[in-house]
Protein backbone atom coordinates (compact mmCIF):
# COMPACT_ATOMS: atom_id res chain seq x y z
CA UNK A 1 0.00 0.00 0.00
CA UNK A 2 1.36 3.34 -1.01
CA UNK A 3 -0.06 6.64 0.19
CA UNK A 4 0.11 9.61 -2.10
CA UNK A 5 0.07 12.48 0.33
CA UNK A 6 -0.46 16.05 -0.72
CA UNK A 7 -2.52 19.09 0.01
CA UNK A 8 -5.38 20.22 -2.21
CA UNK A 9 -4.06 21.18 -5.61
CA UNK A 10 -0.82 19.25 -5.17
CA UNK A 11 -1.42 17.35 -8.40
CA UNK A 12 -2.82 14.10 -7.05
CA UNK A 13 -5.86 14.04 -9.31
CA UNK A 14 -3.78 15.11 -12.30
CA UNK A 15 -1.44 12.23 -11.61
CA UNK A 16 -4.42 9.88 -11.53
CA UNK A 17 -5.68 11.21 -14.84
CA UNK A 18 -2.27 10.61 -16.37
CA UNK A 19 -1.94 7.12 -14.92
CA UNK A 20 -5.41 6.13 -16.15
CA UNK A 21 -4.67 7.57 -19.59
CA UNK A 22 -7.46 10.14 -19.52
CA UNK A 23 -4.87 12.41 -20.95
CA UNK A 24 -1.26 12.11 -21.83
CA UNK A 25 1.69 13.62 -20.08
CA UNK A 26 3.14 16.47 -22.08
CA UNK A 27 6.63 15.32 -21.19
CA UNK A 28 7.83 11.92 -20.05
CA UNK A 29 5.82 8.74 -20.01
CA UNK A 30 3.69 6.65 -17.70
CA UNK A 31 4.40 2.95 -17.36
CA UNK A 32 1.97 0.60 -15.62
CA UNK A 33 3.36 -2.91 -15.09
CA UNK A 34 5.73 -2.15 -17.93
CA UNK A 35 3.00 -1.05 -20.37
CA UNK A 36 3.22 2.50 -21.64
CA UNK A 37 -0.05 4.39 -21.32
CA UNK A 38 0.63 6.13 -24.60
CA UNK A 39 1.18 3.10 -26.77
CA UNK A 40 -0.78 0.30 -25.10
CA UNK A 41 -3.32 1.85 -22.76
CA UNK A 42 -5.75 -1.07 -22.94
CA UNK A 43 -3.30 -3.64 -21.59
CA UNK A 44 -2.44 -1.35 -18.71
CA UNK A 45 -6.06 -0.40 -18.00
CA UNK A 46 -7.08 -4.04 -17.81
CA UNK A 47 -4.74 -4.45 -14.81
CA UNK A 48 -5.99 -1.38 -12.98
CA UNK A 49 -9.02 -0.68 -10.86
CA UNK A 50 -9.81 2.97 -10.37
CA UNK A 51 -11.94 4.88 -7.92
CA UNK A 52 -12.06 8.51 -8.91
CA UNK A 53 -12.43 11.34 -6.49
CA UNK A 54 -15.85 12.29 -7.80
CA UNK A 55 -18.46 9.57 -7.56
CA UNK A 56 -18.96 7.86 -10.91
CA UNK A 57 -21.87 5.54 -10.14
CA UNK A 58 -25.08 5.73 -12.12
CA UNK A 59 -27.58 6.91 -9.54
CA UNK A 60 -30.59 5.53 -11.42
CA UNK A 61 -29.11 2.06 -11.72
CA UNK A 62 -28.86 -0.45 -8.90
CA UNK A 63 -25.55 -1.33 -7.26
CA UNK A 64 -25.53 -4.67 -9.07
CA UNK A 65 -26.28 -3.08 -12.45
CA UNK A 66 -23.44 -0.63 -11.96
CA UNK A 67 -21.07 -3.48 -11.26
CA UNK A 68 -22.24 -5.52 -14.22
CA UNK A 69 -21.92 -2.53 -16.56
CA UNK A 70 -18.30 -2.17 -15.49
CA UNK A 71 -17.75 -5.90 -15.92
CA UNK A 72 -19.11 -5.70 -19.47
CA UNK A 73 -16.71 -2.87 -20.27
CA UNK A 74 -13.92 -5.15 -19.14
CA UNK A 75 -15.21 -8.01 -21.24
CA UNK A 76 -16.32 -10.34 -18.45
CA UNK A 77 -18.92 -12.92 -19.46
CA UNK A 78 -22.37 -12.53 -17.91
CA UNK A 79 -22.26 -15.49 -15.53
CA UNK A 80 -18.90 -14.49 -14.13
CA UNK A 81 -19.98 -10.90 -13.75
CA UNK A 82 -23.05 -11.94 -11.81
CA UNK A 83 -21.03 -14.19 -9.53
CA UNK A 84 -18.35 -11.60 -8.90
CA UNK A 85 -20.73 -8.72 -8.23
CA UNK A 86 -22.13 -10.72 -5.32
CA UNK A 87 -18.66 -11.67 -4.11
CA UNK A 88 -17.15 -8.22 -4.27
CA UNK A 89 -20.14 -6.54 -2.66
CA UNK A 90 -20.10 -8.98 0.23
CA UNK A 91 -16.37 -8.54 0.63
CA UNK A 92 -17.06 -4.85 1.21
CA UNK A 93 -20.15 -5.64 3.29
CA UNK A 94 -22.72 -4.03 1.02
CA UNK A 95 -24.14 -7.22 -0.51
CA UNK A 96 -27.58 -6.53 0.98
CA UNK A 97 -27.91 -3.41 -1.18
CA UNK A 98 -27.23 -5.15 -4.51
CA UNK A 99 -30.72 -4.53 -5.88
CA UNK A 100 -31.17 -1.03 -4.50
CA UNK A 101 -30.73 2.00 -6.72
CA UNK A 102 -27.50 3.77 -5.88
CA UNK A 103 -29.51 6.91 -5.16
CA UNK A 104 -30.85 5.22 -2.03
CA UNK A 105 -27.39 4.38 -0.67
CA UNK A 106 -25.44 6.40 1.89
CA UNK A 107 -22.14 8.08 1.01
CA UNK A 108 -20.09 5.38 2.67
CA UNK A 109 -22.01 2.60 0.97
CA UNK A 110 -21.61 4.29 -2.42
CA UNK A 111 -17.86 4.46 -1.92
CA UNK A 112 -17.73 0.80 -1.04
CA UNK A 113 -19.82 -0.08 -4.10
CA UNK A 114 -17.32 1.90 -6.19
CA UNK A 115 -14.41 -0.02 -4.73
CA UNK A 116 -16.26 -3.30 -5.29
CA UNK A 117 -16.80 -2.22 -8.88
CA UNK A 118 -13.13 -1.40 -9.36
CA UNK A 119 -12.29 -4.93 -8.19
CA UNK A 120 -14.69 -6.70 -10.56
CA UNK A 121 -12.04 -7.47 -13.15
CA UNK A 122 -9.50 -8.53 -10.47
CA UNK A 123 -6.90 -5.84 -11.08
CA UNK A 124 -3.40 -6.04 -9.65
CA UNK A 125 -3.39 -2.36 -8.86
CA UNK A 126 -6.12 -0.35 -7.19
CA UNK A 127 -6.06 3.42 -7.50
CA UNK A 128 -8.07 5.42 -5.00
CA UNK A 129 -8.29 9.18 -5.32
CA UNK A 130 -9.29 10.67 -1.97
CA UNK A 131 -11.80 7.90 -1.39
CA UNK A 132 -12.85 9.20 2.03
CA UNK A 133 -14.08 12.57 0.73
CA UNK A 134 -17.46 13.34 2.20
CA UNK A 135 -17.44 10.50 4.73
CA UNK A 136 -17.75 10.90 8.48
CA UNK A 137 -15.03 9.63 10.81
CA UNK A 138 -16.42 6.12 11.43
CA UNK A 139 -17.12 5.80 7.68
CA UNK A 140 -13.56 6.81 6.92
CA UNK A 141 -12.14 4.32 9.38
CA UNK A 142 -14.30 1.52 8.00
CA UNK A 143 -13.28 2.25 4.43
CA UNK A 144 -9.63 2.37 5.37
CA UNK A 145 -9.94 -0.94 7.19
CA UNK A 146 -11.61 -2.51 4.13
CA UNK A 147 -8.86 -1.37 1.82
CA UNK A 148 -6.09 -2.47 4.17
CA UNK A 149 -7.74 -5.90 4.38
CA UNK A 150 -7.85 -6.06 0.61
CA UNK A 151 -4.22 -5.20 0.39
CA UNK A 152 -3.24 -7.84 2.91
CA UNK A 153 -5.56 -10.68 1.84
CA UNK A 154 -6.07 -9.96 -1.81
CA UNK A 155 -2.47 -9.25 -2.67
CA UNK A 156 -3.45 -6.07 -4.48
CA UNK A 157 -1.21 -3.05 -4.71
CA UNK A 158 -3.02 0.09 -3.63
CA UNK A 159 -2.22 3.69 -4.40
CA UNK A 160 -4.26 5.82 -2.02
CA UNK A 161 -4.30 9.56 -2.54
CA UNK A 162 -5.23 11.71 0.43
CA UNK A 163 -4.56 14.90 2.29
CA UNK A 164 -5.42 13.39 5.68
CA UNK A 165 -2.40 12.40 7.73
CA UNK A 166 -4.65 10.26 9.93
CA UNK A 167 -5.01 7.84 7.03
CA UNK A 168 -1.31 7.08 7.01
CA UNK A 169 -0.09 4.09 9.03
CA UNK A 170 3.52 4.17 10.30
CA UNK A 171 4.60 1.31 8.04
CA UNK A 172 2.99 2.70 4.87
CA UNK A 173 5.04 3.85 1.97
CA UNK A 174 4.43 7.52 1.49
CA UNK A 175 5.03 9.82 -1.43
CA UNK A 176 4.65 13.47 -0.59
CA UNK A 177 3.47 15.50 -3.56
CA UNK A 178 3.49 19.25 -3.64
CA UNK A 179 2.89 21.65 -6.52
CA UNK A 180 3.23 18.86 -9.01
CA UNK A 181 6.54 17.45 -7.82
CA UNK A 182 7.59 14.71 -5.42
CA UNK A 183 9.00 16.20 -2.20
CA UNK A 184 9.76 13.04 -0.32
CA UNK A 185 9.26 9.28 -0.58
CA UNK A 186 9.73 6.50 1.95
CA UNK A 187 8.27 4.79 4.99
CA UNK A 188 5.93 7.05 6.93
CA UNK A 189 7.64 6.56 10.29
CA UNK A 190 10.94 7.70 8.84
CA UNK A 191 9.61 10.94 7.43
CA UNK A 192 10.08 13.02 10.60
CA UNK A 193 13.68 11.92 11.05
CA UNK A 194 14.49 12.51 7.39
CA UNK A 195 13.20 16.05 7.53
CA UNK A 196 14.73 16.63 10.95
CA UNK A 197 11.62 17.49 12.94
CA UNK A 198 9.77 15.98 15.87
CA UNK A 199 6.75 14.31 14.27
CA UNK A 200 5.15 13.33 10.95
CA UNK A 201 2.62 16.15 10.96
CA UNK A 202 5.36 18.71 11.25
CA UNK A 203 7.39 16.93 8.59
CA UNK A 204 4.44 17.01 6.19
CA UNK A 205 3.83 20.68 6.95
CA UNK A 206 7.44 21.57 6.29
CA UNK A 207 7.62 19.49 3.08
CA UNK A 208 4.54 21.15 1.63
CA UNK A 209 5.40 24.68 2.60
CA UNK A 210 5.47 26.89 -0.43
CA UNK A 211 8.76 28.67 -0.84
CA UNK B 1 -9.11 -5.51 -29.17
CA UNK B 2 -10.72 -8.91 -28.82
CA UNK B 3 -13.99 -9.56 -30.58
CA UNK B 4 -15.92 -11.04 -27.66
CA UNK B 5 -14.67 -8.32 -25.33
CA UNK B 6 -15.84 -5.65 -27.78
CA UNK B 7 -19.27 -7.30 -28.11
CA UNK B 8 -19.75 -7.61 -24.37
CA UNK B 9 -18.81 -3.99 -23.87
CA UNK B 10 -21.25 -2.90 -26.57
CA UNK B 11 -24.04 -4.95 -25.01
CA UNK B 12 -23.21 -3.52 -21.61
CA UNK B 13 -23.28 0.05 -22.89
CA UNK B 14 -26.54 -0.60 -24.72
CA UNK B 15 -28.15 -2.13 -21.65
CA UNK B 16 -27.08 0.77 -19.46
CA UNK B 17 -28.42 3.27 -21.98
CA UNK B 18 -31.77 1.46 -22.15
CA UNK B 19 -32.17 1.27 -18.40
CA UNK B 20 -31.32 4.91 -17.97
CA UNK B 21 -33.74 5.96 -20.68
CA UNK B 22 -36.56 3.81 -19.37
CA UNK B 23 -36.10 5.21 -15.89
CA UNK B 24 -36.29 8.80 -17.09
CA UNK B 25 -40.03 8.79 -17.68
CA UNK B 26 -40.31 12.56 -17.90
CA UNK B 27 -37.81 12.77 -20.71
CA UNK B 28 -39.51 9.94 -22.61
CA UNK B 29 -42.88 11.58 -22.22
CA UNK B 30 -41.76 14.99 -23.42
CA UNK B 31 -39.87 13.40 -26.31
CA UNK B 32 -43.10 11.93 -27.68
CA UNK B 33 -45.32 14.89 -26.82
CA UNK B 34 -43.04 17.45 -28.51
CA UNK B 35 -43.58 16.33 -32.13
CA UNK B 36 -47.26 15.68 -31.46
CA UNK B 37 -47.74 19.25 -30.33
CA UNK B 38 -46.12 20.40 -33.55
CA UNK B 39 -48.26 18.08 -35.59
CA UNK B 40 -51.56 18.71 -33.84
CA UNK B 41 -51.31 22.45 -33.30
CA UNK B 42 -48.61 24.00 -35.44
CA UNK B 43 -49.37 21.98 -38.56
CA UNK B 44 -53.12 22.53 -38.24
CA UNK B 45 -52.67 26.21 -38.98
CA UNK B 46 -50.67 25.52 -42.11
CA UNK B 47 -52.86 22.78 -43.49
CA UNK B 48 -53.08 24.00 -47.05
CA UNK B 49 -49.93 26.07 -47.13
CA UNK B 50 -48.34 23.90 -49.79
CA UNK B 51 -51.25 24.52 -52.15
CA UNK B 52 -51.46 22.41 -55.24
CA UNK B 53 -47.76 22.12 -55.94
CA UNK B 54 -46.17 18.72 -55.97
CA UNK B 55 -42.93 18.18 -54.06
CA UNK B 56 -41.04 14.92 -54.56
CA UNK B 57 -41.28 12.20 -53.34
CA UNK B 58 -45.01 12.87 -53.07
CA UNK B 59 -46.85 12.06 -56.28
CA UNK B 60 -49.77 14.30 -55.61
CA UNK B 61 -50.31 17.48 -53.64
CA UNK B 62 -50.26 16.77 -49.93
CA UNK B 63 -51.55 18.37 -46.77
CA UNK B 64 -49.01 20.06 -44.56
CA UNK B 65 -49.33 17.36 -41.89
CA UNK B 66 -48.08 14.80 -44.36
CA UNK B 67 -45.19 17.01 -45.38
CA UNK B 68 -44.05 17.85 -41.89
CA UNK B 69 -44.02 14.35 -40.34
CA UNK B 70 -40.59 13.28 -41.65
CA UNK B 71 -39.18 16.61 -40.50
CA UNK B 72 -40.64 16.06 -37.07
CA UNK B 73 -39.20 12.55 -36.97
CA UNK B 74 -35.80 14.06 -37.73
CA UNK B 75 -36.44 16.68 -35.06
CA UNK B 76 -36.96 13.88 -32.56
CA UNK B 77 -33.59 12.44 -33.55
CA UNK B 78 -31.99 15.87 -33.25
CA UNK B 79 -33.39 16.50 -29.77
CA UNK B 80 -32.49 13.00 -28.73
CA UNK B 81 -28.93 13.48 -29.97
CA UNK B 82 -28.61 16.76 -28.14
CA UNK B 83 -30.15 15.38 -24.95
CA UNK B 84 -27.74 12.49 -25.14
CA UNK B 85 -24.72 14.73 -25.66
CA UNK B 86 -25.99 16.85 -22.80
CA UNK B 87 -25.97 13.65 -20.79
CA UNK B 88 -22.39 13.12 -21.90
CA UNK B 89 -21.31 16.53 -20.69
CA UNK B 90 -23.17 15.76 -17.49
CA UNK B 91 -21.50 12.36 -17.38
CA UNK B 92 -18.18 14.01 -17.69
CA UNK B 93 -18.88 16.49 -14.95
CA UNK B 94 -20.18 13.63 -12.85
CA UNK B 95 -17.37 11.35 -13.86
CA UNK B 96 -19.10 8.41 -15.53
CA UNK B 97 -17.49 9.39 -18.82
CA UNK B 98 -14.17 8.67 -17.11
CA UNK B 99 -15.38 5.25 -16.24
CA UNK B 100 -16.23 4.60 -19.87
CA UNK B 101 -12.95 6.00 -21.14
CA UNK B 102 -10.83 4.00 -18.71
CA UNK B 103 -12.25 0.73 -20.02
CA UNK B 104 -9.51 -1.35 -21.66
CA UNK B 105 -10.71 -0.76 -25.21
CA UNK B 106 -9.70 1.75 -27.88
CA UNK B 107 -11.27 5.09 -27.22
CA UNK B 108 -12.80 5.44 -30.69
CA UNK B 109 -14.58 2.14 -30.17
CA UNK B 110 -15.99 3.22 -26.81
CA UNK B 111 -17.26 6.47 -28.30
CA UNK B 112 -18.77 4.65 -31.28
CA UNK B 113 -20.47 2.14 -29.01
CA UNK B 114 -21.88 4.94 -26.88
CA UNK B 115 -23.13 6.70 -30.02
CA UNK B 116 -24.76 3.59 -31.47
CA UNK B 117 -26.38 2.70 -28.15
CA UNK B 118 -27.85 6.14 -27.72
CA UNK B 119 -29.31 6.18 -31.25
CA UNK B 120 -30.82 2.70 -30.96
CA UNK B 121 -32.49 3.64 -27.72
CA UNK B 122 -34.09 6.65 -29.39
CA UNK B 123 -35.56 4.87 -32.42
CA UNK B 124 -38.61 3.15 -30.83
CA UNK B 125 -39.99 6.56 -29.89
CA UNK B 126 -39.75 7.78 -33.47
CA UNK B 127 -41.70 4.71 -34.58
CA UNK B 128 -44.30 5.38 -31.92
CA UNK B 129 -44.66 8.90 -33.30
CA UNK B 130 -44.99 7.63 -36.88
CA UNK B 131 -47.74 5.27 -35.77
CA UNK B 132 -49.62 7.97 -33.86
CA UNK B 133 -49.30 10.25 -36.88
CA UNK B 134 -51.59 7.88 -38.78
CA UNK B 135 -54.38 9.43 -36.77
CA UNK B 136 -53.71 12.68 -38.69
CA UNK B 137 -54.01 10.74 -41.94
CA UNK B 138 -50.28 10.55 -42.46
CA UNK B 139 -50.27 7.07 -43.92
CA UNK B 140 -47.19 6.11 -45.87
CA UNK B 141 -47.09 2.62 -47.44
CA UNK B 142 -46.62 -0.21 -44.94
CA UNK B 143 -43.22 -1.10 -46.39
CA UNK B 144 -42.18 2.50 -45.85
CA UNK B 145 -41.97 1.82 -42.13
CA UNK B 146 -39.35 -0.82 -42.88
CA UNK B 147 -37.49 1.23 -45.47
CA UNK B 148 -37.30 4.19 -43.14
CA UNK B 149 -35.35 2.22 -40.52
CA UNK B 150 -31.90 2.52 -42.12
CA UNK B 151 -32.65 6.16 -42.92
CA UNK B 152 -33.53 6.88 -39.30
CA UNK B 153 -30.51 4.97 -38.06
CA UNK B 154 -28.09 6.75 -40.38
CA UNK B 155 -29.60 10.17 -39.66
CA UNK B 156 -29.63 9.45 -35.94
CA UNK B 157 -25.97 8.44 -36.04
CA UNK B 158 -25.06 11.58 -37.97
CA UNK B 159 -26.88 13.85 -35.51
CA UNK B 160 -25.56 11.81 -32.59
CA UNK B 161 -22.00 12.17 -33.88
CA UNK B 162 -22.64 15.88 -34.11
CA UNK B 163 -23.80 15.85 -30.49
CA UNK B 164 -20.71 13.89 -29.54
CA UNK B 165 -18.59 16.55 -31.18
CA UNK B 166 -20.48 19.28 -29.33
CA UNK B 167 -19.96 17.41 -26.06
CA UNK B 168 -16.24 17.12 -26.71
CA UNK B 169 -15.81 20.87 -27.05
CA UNK B 170 -18.41 22.02 -24.57
CA UNK B 171 -16.84 22.33 -21.15
CA UNK B 172 -19.85 22.98 -19.01
CA UNK B 173 -23.51 22.27 -19.00
CA UNK B 174 -24.26 25.98 -18.92
CA UNK B 175 -22.97 26.19 -22.48
CA UNK B 176 -25.83 24.03 -23.52
CA UNK B 177 -28.36 26.84 -23.49
CA UNK B 178 -26.10 28.41 -26.09
CA UNK B 179 -26.03 25.18 -28.05
CA UNK B 180 -29.83 25.21 -28.10
CA UNK B 181 -29.96 28.76 -29.43
CA UNK B 182 -27.10 28.62 -31.86
CA UNK B 183 -27.20 25.01 -33.02
CA UNK B 184 -30.51 23.24 -32.58
CA UNK B 185 -32.90 26.02 -33.57
CA UNK B 186 -31.01 27.25 -36.65
CA UNK B 187 -30.39 23.68 -37.74
CA UNK B 188 -34.08 22.85 -37.44
CA UNK B 189 -35.62 26.04 -38.83
CA UNK B 190 -33.17 26.57 -41.68
CA UNK B 191 -33.90 23.18 -43.16
CA UNK B 192 -36.47 21.44 -45.28
CA UNK B 193 -38.12 20.00 -42.15
CA UNK B 194 -40.89 22.59 -42.03
CA UNK B 195 -40.99 23.99 -45.58
CA UNK B 196 -39.93 22.63 -48.93
CA UNK B 197 -36.96 24.23 -50.60
CA UNK B 198 -39.06 26.11 -53.17
CA UNK B 199 -40.99 27.80 -50.35
CA UNK B 200 -37.75 28.89 -48.72
CA UNK B 201 -36.46 30.12 -52.08
CA UNK B 202 -39.52 32.35 -52.37
CA UNK B 203 -38.64 33.86 -48.99
CA UNK B 204 -35.03 34.43 -49.92
CA UNK B 205 -32.28 32.76 -51.91
CA UNK B 206 -29.83 32.95 -48.99
CA UNK B 207 -32.12 30.98 -46.72
CA UNK B 208 -32.70 28.43 -49.45
CA UNK B 209 -28.96 28.01 -49.97
CA UNK B 210 -28.38 27.55 -46.25
CA UNK B 211 -31.18 24.99 -46.09
CA UNK B 212 -29.83 23.15 -49.11
CA UNK B 213 -26.38 22.86 -47.50
CA UNK B 214 -27.69 22.10 -44.03
CA UNK B 215 -26.91 18.43 -43.26
CA UNK B 216 -30.10 18.31 -41.24
CA UNK B 217 -32.04 18.89 -44.50
CA UNK B 218 -30.33 15.85 -45.97
CA UNK B 219 -31.36 13.79 -42.96
CA UNK B 220 -34.95 15.00 -43.34
CA UNK B 221 -35.05 14.26 -47.08
CA UNK B 222 -33.45 10.85 -46.61
CA UNK B 223 -36.17 9.96 -44.12
CA UNK B 224 -38.93 11.51 -46.24
CA UNK B 225 -37.93 9.61 -49.39
CA UNK B 226 -37.42 6.34 -47.53
CA UNK B 227 -40.82 6.58 -45.92
CA UNK B 228 -42.30 6.68 -49.43
CA UNK B 229 -40.09 3.86 -50.64
CA UNK B 230 -37.61 5.95 -52.55
CA UNK B 231 -33.90 6.25 -52.05
CA UNK B 232 -32.42 9.72 -52.06
CA UNK B 233 -28.81 8.91 -52.92
CA UNK B 234 -27.49 12.47 -52.73
CA UNK B 235 -28.90 12.98 -49.24
CA UNK B 236 -27.64 9.58 -48.10
CA UNK B 237 -24.16 10.50 -49.26
CA UNK B 238 -24.22 13.86 -47.47
CA UNK B 239 -25.46 12.24 -44.26
CA UNK B 240 -22.79 9.54 -44.46
CA UNK B 241 -19.97 11.99 -45.10
CA UNK B 242 -21.15 14.25 -42.28
CA UNK B 243 -21.40 11.26 -39.96
CA UNK B 244 -17.79 10.30 -40.64
CA UNK B 245 -16.54 13.87 -40.40
CA UNK B 246 -18.35 14.62 -37.13
CA UNK B 247 -17.30 11.34 -35.61
CA UNK B 248 -13.65 11.73 -36.55
CA UNK B 249 -13.64 15.26 -35.18
CA UNK B 250 -15.24 14.01 -31.96
CA UNK B 251 -12.60 11.28 -31.62
CA UNK B 252 -9.91 13.93 -31.98
CA UNK B 253 -11.77 16.02 -29.41
CA UNK B 254 -11.63 13.15 -26.94
CA UNK B 255 -8.06 12.14 -27.76
CA UNK B 256 -5.93 11.99 -24.60
CA UNK B 257 -2.97 13.66 -26.22
CA UNK B 258 -4.40 16.11 -28.70
CA UNK B 259 -7.95 17.16 -28.06
CA UNK B 260 -9.44 19.98 -26.05
CA UNK B 261 -10.14 17.33 -23.45
CA UNK B 262 -6.45 17.23 -22.52
CA UNK B 263 -6.23 20.97 -21.98
CA UNK B 264 -9.18 21.15 -19.71
CA UNK B 265 -8.48 21.65 -16.04
CA UNK B 266 -10.29 19.32 -13.68
CA UNK B 267 -11.44 16.81 -16.24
Amino acid sequence: MCILLGRNGAGKTTLFSLVTGLYHARAGSVLVFGHAMKSSPSTALAEMGVVFQQPTLDLDLTAGENLRYHAALHGLPKSLSKERSGEELSRLEVADRIDDPVRALSGGQRRRVEIARALMHRPRLLLLDEPTTGLDVPGRRALERHVRDLCRDGGIAVLWATHFLEEVAPTDNVVVLHEGSVRWGGRADRMAAAVGVADTAEAFASLTRSP
Amino acid sequence: MKMHHACRALTGILRREMRRTLRQRGRLFSAIVRPLVWLAIFAAGFRSVLGLSITPPYQTYVLYEVYVVPGLAAMMLLFHAMASSLAMVYDREMGSMRLLLTAPLPRWYLLAARLLASVIVGLPLVYLFLVIARYWDVRPPALGYVAVFPALLLSGLMLGAFGLLVSSVSTQMENFAGVMNFVIFPMFFASTALYPLWRLAEAGPVLATIAAWNPFSSAVELIRFALYLRFDAASALVVLICLLAFFLAAVVGYDPGRGLWSRRPGS
